[in-house]
């Protein structure tokens, strides 16, 4: 492909990043030096060859960030030329993603979130007193600050939900350079923002150690066994906690005798959607089209939801032994894991349990000297949450812009690369081992009958225990919050947001809700990711509706009209009445949102769209948070 | 060794198999493979697109084509959806009509559609009413819409309603690009890219709302791969991407569609041989086109053929050495 650059010239810096992740150019024709032994091989370059490389796009953005700080105009010239990618297209790419700036930043950054879970912990003054002590954040300067910009200085800005909500208020701090440091900030302060603001480096990871509850109704192991228990960052370890065992059976039972227990088990999704595992994964298996490819979806960003996370960091062994036996069952020989920009201590736990299971001959060929072969590619998202779309994240994966596509077909069919492509949760592969190991019969007996299993919760704001706790299905809401103690001693509940963003709110008088997927159905409310955010009488619900629709305005890929103009249109109508500026009163603006949710709900091309609506709808008819509201303030 | 003998290929002229289904209660039979929206038109029910083309791959994207399947949770986009058998779809519903009519009234909130050619007759139909969003907010700076970063929120003013409004960019002698018109229907970067050009000279840059078409780093036309082909004018559905010549004419009120003719012709500058349409108002060529089922061109032309006809009526200036000649 003849494509036009910018002629900007990299560093010497901006070059090594690059190459870091692309390998050293061959020729001038890829960005090399002129000249070179083999410049006239000009077929080398472009055509197919190149074009396979182009998923390398947001990895060499992402080496580009973490060394420089921002995509600079010759390092998107040198990936650009490296890669056969034209710069408008590439252009297109990093300005679609929040994580990797395309204009000068200092190389300090701290993103501190804002979103609904951290500001039922207070967020908003944390934000407030950080613009009064550090000056606004940096997304609210005028555009002609950057030209004056100190590089070497740090600067704040928002973000949102950072998978956290578990330490809330939350922060993210990354800084970039040769060797880049990430962590996250649990339970942050305005001193401490200020403090990493003014130079200091930061301590320990602040997701390292997270909270868990398991109810006693759980028998046998159960997906928080190993947490806090076993060392995440031995295989050794894991092994001897009956690790592997799974994947051992698995290959003696035989692809299908697999998915006859999941099958059996009755395991649905976790990610959101509950869409029968077996059913997914037997699809996938007697596809013609080769290769087949699994995919680990732990882009976690939907707010309030850390699960994942917990998984990811506390048992990343078992995550990739659950995506080996997956690999096995449907015919899978490469795998990826995609998890979010923003934990640091997952991907690197994750990296660790990789490069140590391939090590021992567990991942690659002729895995546990039984012939199979497969292994395991950690992709990184770049912030943004619609990536978490199944096939939003094959794109982001192929090094697009993150648009969902039109199913069908769908990823059993055509999935990444447009083979047929397993995707599964986090949470869903670690029921996977259990399983094998126990059998499908077993794994459904707990739980309801058309709810298996056990599954893992989320609770937040204004909760006195926030963290992962692990129920069989059929708990009662009531019970689960009982379990992580309900709200701080003294004050009442007012509503529990059920399912994240895209799932909505309950009353406090509904907690007899079974958590099972047949009765969230039938009582209109969803499970969702897991989220149960508690929030009492301090916490401002309609603040939290604001901002959740900001966050879809934020969020949206901005492909199709319904959702990309939709969103902006339904966080205007909420502004409107809270600034006491209605058109055609409250009740006008509320027809209004409930005709703009239809719309929304039947015309966007993929979920985010489609649930743009839901948590407010349920704050609008089931709290009734509107009803009283002809005056500006909640 | 002598090279053996391959054959091409030639199409594949077996009949399709065809799909039965029902649309509006009438049975349809088109072959295998066609969109409902192909097989809406074989039996004359029209629905009405947007970021649909015939010479595009469909990306739909803008929704208003969507139709509804029975046994399908959502509306589909009847443009992309292919027909399977024993489908029933509901083109005209209320459910159906009221998408339709959102989308339509906020894309006419947000956009500019003055001069997207049969909008004005949508909009009455759909009984749209853009104004109920409120004012629309006064138009953004030349080049603040490019530069807005994802993920960098700025609360809404309650007393306007986003628009896309800003000044349109002339950069260039041959055509002008006006964002505030722009539905992003992804047909321009279609024709620019794989589709029709393979010059990527412009991409959907940014997210949500602040999607825009965008060169690299948002540089001028002249600055970009752009080869001028305007090939992305030809397939821009609401004339957010103009011809300099008819931009201007517009603007000084000269512009007079109804007054135009057109003729045929073959372009005569190489060997190709591509279909020509040539506007004509007041016995001077206004714009130059191809048929979109033109089988040479699929609507497509280079920058010869699109503008390189000024010479055909430059008429020499009184005293020139060329008026004296004779000269064109």
């Amino acid at each position: 492909m003849d494509i036009r650059l910018l002629d900007a010239e990299p560093t010497a810096e901006e070059r090594s990043a690059v190459d870091d992740v692309l390998g050293a150019p061959g020729s001038s024709w890829d960005g090399g030096d002129r000249g070179s032994a083999r410049d006239s091989h000009t077929a080398e370059f472009g055509g197919r060859a190149t074009r396979e490389r182009r998923h390398l796009l947001l990895p060499a953005f992402q080496a580009l960030q973490a060394r420089v700080g921002f995509i600079t105009e010759g390092g998107l010239d040198y990936v650009c030329a490296r890669l056969g990618v034209p710069p408008a297209e590439a252009w297109g790419v990093a300005t679609f993603y929040a994580m990797l700036a395309t204009s000068p930043r200092p190389r300090r950054m701290v993103h501190v979130c804002d979103d609904i879970a951290c500001r039922a912990k207070g967020a908003a003054g944390l934000c407030a007193s950080l613009e009064r002590e550090a000056g606004a954040p940096i997304s609210h300067e005028p555009a002609g600050h950057h030209v004056a910009l100190d590089r070497e200085k740090a600067a704040w800005m928002h973000s949102p939900c950072l998978g956290l909500c578990d330490v809330a208020p939350a922060a993210l701090v990354v800084e970039a350079g040769a060797k880049t440091v990430e962590r996250s900030i649990g339970h942050a302060t305005k001193d401490g923002v200020l403090s990493l603001l003014g130079g200091k480096a930061p301590g320990p990871d602040g997701a390292s150690t997270p909270h868990i509850g398991r109810s006693p109704l759980i028998v046998g192991g159960g997906l928080l066994e190993r947490v806090g228990k076993v060392d995440p960052a031995s295989l050794a370890a894991y092994r001897a906690a009956g690790g592997y065992a799974a994947l051992a059976k698995a290959v003696d039972m035989g692809a299908e005798g697999v998915i006859r227990e999941v099958t059996a088990s009755n395991l649905v999704g976790r990610g959101g959607a509950a869409f029968p595992t077996g059913r997914k994964w037997e699809a996938v298996r007697t596809q013609p089209a080769q290769p087949h490819y699994l995919v680990c979806n732990a882009d976690e960003s939907e707010p309030g939801t850390f699960k994942d996370r917990v998984l990811l960091t506390e048992d990343p062994f078992a995550i990739v032994e659950a995506m080996t036996i997956g690999a096995f069952a449907t015919g899978a020989e490469k795998g990826f894991l995609y998890i979010r920009a923003d934990y640091p201590l997952a991907y690197e736990r994750m990296q660790g349990a990789i490069v140590q299971a391939r090590a021992a001959g567990l991942l690659g060929e002729n895995i546990l000297g039984r012939g199979l072969r497969f292994d395991i590619e950690i992709r990184r998202g770049a912030g943004a949450y619609i990536c978490g779309e199944e096939t939003a994240l094959f794109e982001s994966i192929e090094g697009k812009r993150g648009e969902p596509r039109n199913k069908p077909p769908f990823p059993v069919s055509y999935g990444l690369f447009g083979k047929p492509t397993t995707m599964n949760n986090v949470e869903t592969f670690a029921n996977i081992p259990a399983i094998v190991l126990d059998g499908g019969a077993a794994f459904a007996k707990v739980g309801t009958a058309q709810s298996t299993g056990t599954r893992l919760f989320c609770l937040s704001g204004t909760v006195r225990k926030p963290g992962v706790y692990e129920v069989p299905f059929g708990t009662k809401l009531s019970a689960l919050i009982g379990m992580a103690g309900g709200v701080p001693e003294g004050r009442t509940l007012k509503a529990v947001l059920l399912g994240g963003a895209a799932g909505g709110f309950v009353r406090a008088d509904e907690l007899d809700i079974t958590l099972t997927h047949e009765d969230t159905r039938a009582t209109g409310t969803t499970l969702g990711s897991g989220v149960v955010m508690l929030f009492d009488e301090t916490a401002d619900l309609r603040d939290a509706v604001l901002r959740i629709a900001a966050f879809f305005r934020d969020e949206s890929c901005g492909q199709c009209v319904p959702c990309r103009v939709g969103t902006v249109r339904q966080e205007e109508a909420l502004h409107r009445i809270a600034s006491g500026k209605m058109r055609g009163g409250v009740k006008g603006e509320l027809a209004l949102l409930d005709e703009l949710g239809d719309a929304m709900k039947d015309g966007s091309i993929c979920g985010l769209g489609q649930t743009a609506y839901s948590a407010v709808e349920s704050a609008i008819k089931r709290l009734g948070l509107y009803s009283d509201a002809g005056s500006a303030t909640a | 060794m002598t090279t053996p003998f391959v054959q091409i290929r030639r199409p594949d002229r077996e009949p399709k198999k065809m799909v039965e289904l029902q649309v509006d209660g009438i049975a349809v039979s088109v072959p295998e493979g066609t969109t409902i929206l192909g097989a809406a038109r074989t039996i004359g029910i029209d629905i009405p697109t947007l970021c649909y083309l015939e010479t595009l791959r469909p990306v739909n994207v803008c929704r208003v084509c969507m139709v509804e399947v029975e046994g399908s949770r959502v509306l589909v986009p009847s443009c992309s959806r292919a027909a399977e058998p024993g489908m029933i779809v509901r083109t005209g519903n209320d459910r159906v009509k009221h998408t339709r009519k959102m989308v339509l009234e906020l894309l006419a909130s947000s956009v500019d559609l003055s001069t997207t050619p049969g909008m004005a007759a949508l909009l009455d139909e759909y009984e749209c009413d853009p104004e109920r969003y409120g004012p629309p907010a006064p138009p953004a700076a030349a080049g603040v819409r490019d530069a807005a970063v994802c993920g960098h929120h700025t609360p809404p003013n309650p007393d306007f309603a986003a628009t896309l409004a800003q000044p349109p960019i002339v950069d260039n002698d041959l055509y002008v690009r006006d964002y505030a018109k722009c539905v992003l229907c992804y047909k321009c970067v279609e024709a620019c890219g794989v589709d029709h050009q393979n010059t990527f000279a412009i991409a959907v840059a940014g997210r949500g709302f602040d999607a825009r078409i965008s060169t690299e780093l948002a540089v001028t036309l002249p600055d970009s791969a752009c080869v001028y082909c305007g090939n992305c004018i030809a397939v821009c559905p609401t004339g957010a991407l103009m011809a300099k010549r008819e931009f201007d004419m517009r603007g000084d009120g000269s512009w007079h569609e109804e007054k135009q003719t057109s003729a045929d012709t073959i372009c005569p500058y190489c060997g190709v041989g591509c279909t020509l349409t040539l506007h004509v108002q007041d016995n001077e060529i206004v714009k130059a086109t191809s048929p979109l089922d033109n089988g040479i061109t699929m609507g497509n032309l280079c920058i010869k053929g699109r503008f390189g006809w000024r010479f055909v009526q430059r008429k020499p200036e009184a005293g020139s050495q060329e008026a004296g000649t004779g000269a064109l």
